[in-house]
């Protein structure tokens, strides 16, 4: 299974995450779903598809947190029968960023994936560049990122 | 399972064990603490987490190994040692404990702790 990165100081973390969470699948995103780094995906569609998915649960989650008048949630577990879906966020240099895990649940557990994220959390936030967040992607702009973003992420 | 109300005095089964520095509930399948009476400095969450993939994974070797379901293990360490015992409800019993501990002591309040908690 390959480890890519679209920016380069998310890769080292993220390999670190996979190795000892024992997870499948892994995306780092922004909050608006623009892929940073991804592991296990084979197909560019299904980064695509998760991508969005997982930035709109997060949005979601955040409104939700809103409307209670509540500090948004720190991460969110689903439980399938094989496998279970993890969905965190945290604060880096870059600005806020979301991980979506997914885990089997024969070699990895929720515990685990909530441990190594802590560290994921750590490491990602020591790695990021302090300069700012990165620049906004215009609509103009937006297939020809995510097309050079799909082909970063597949060693294309 | 039996209800919350009983974990504590489950734990305190295992923690009232002189040289025990703290005992947990542990949800088996997720790794996650299910109750827990710890002396400060232990990472209960790690500690669990970690404990449960163990577990898991001892399992998996002992069921190859076909010598029936695991009833006590114990991880041997430099500076102490910890204890599970596994329940018929998947939750597992863990104790963390010094190097002198009386490890036969505590494993007797750990099979106690379990027929508690069910």
């Amino acid at each position: 299974m390959t480890t890519r990165a679209v920016e380069a100081w998310t890769l080292e973390p993220l390999v670190k995450f996979v190795k000892e969470a024992g997870a499948r699948l892994v995306l780092v995103m922004t909050s608006a779903g623009q892929v940073m780094a991804q592991h296990g995906f084979s197909r560019a569609v299904d980064v695509m598809s998760a991508a969005a998915l997982g930035a709109a649960i997060i949005a979601s989650t955040d409104e939700i947190a809103r409307q209670l008048s509540q500090p948004p949630f720190a991460a969110l577990n689903h439980q399938g029968e094989r496998h279970g879906i993890f969905l965190g966020s945290v604060i880096t240099g870059r600005g806020k960023l979301v991980v979506l895990a997914v885990y089997d649940l024969e070699t990895s557990s929720l515990g685990l994936v909530q441990l190594f994220f802590e560290q994921l959390t750590g490491d990602l936030q020591a790695a990021s560049p302090k300069e700012g967040v990165s620049k906004q992607v215009l609509a103009a702009d937006f297939e020809r990122e995510l097309s050079d973003s799909l082909n970063t992420l597949f060693g294309r | 399972m039996t209800a919350p109300a009983a974990y504590g005095p489950a734990l305190d089964l295992v923690t009232r064990v002189r040289g025990v520095r703290g005992a947990m509930l542990v949800s088996g399948e997720d790794g996650i603490v299910v109750a827990e009476q710890l002396m400060e400095g232990i990472k209960g969450g790690a500690v669990a987490a970690l404990a449960a993939s163990l577990a898991a994974r001892l399992r998996r070797a002992i069921d190859a190994a076909g010598v029936g379901p695991t009833l006590f293990w114990h991880l041997q360490c430099d500076k102490g040692g910890l204890l599970v015992v596994p329940t018929p409800s998947g939750v597992l019993i863990v104790a963390v404990a010094e190097p002198d501990v009386n490890v036969g002591l505590v494993r007797l309040e750990l099979l106690r702790a379990a027929e508690a908690v069910g």
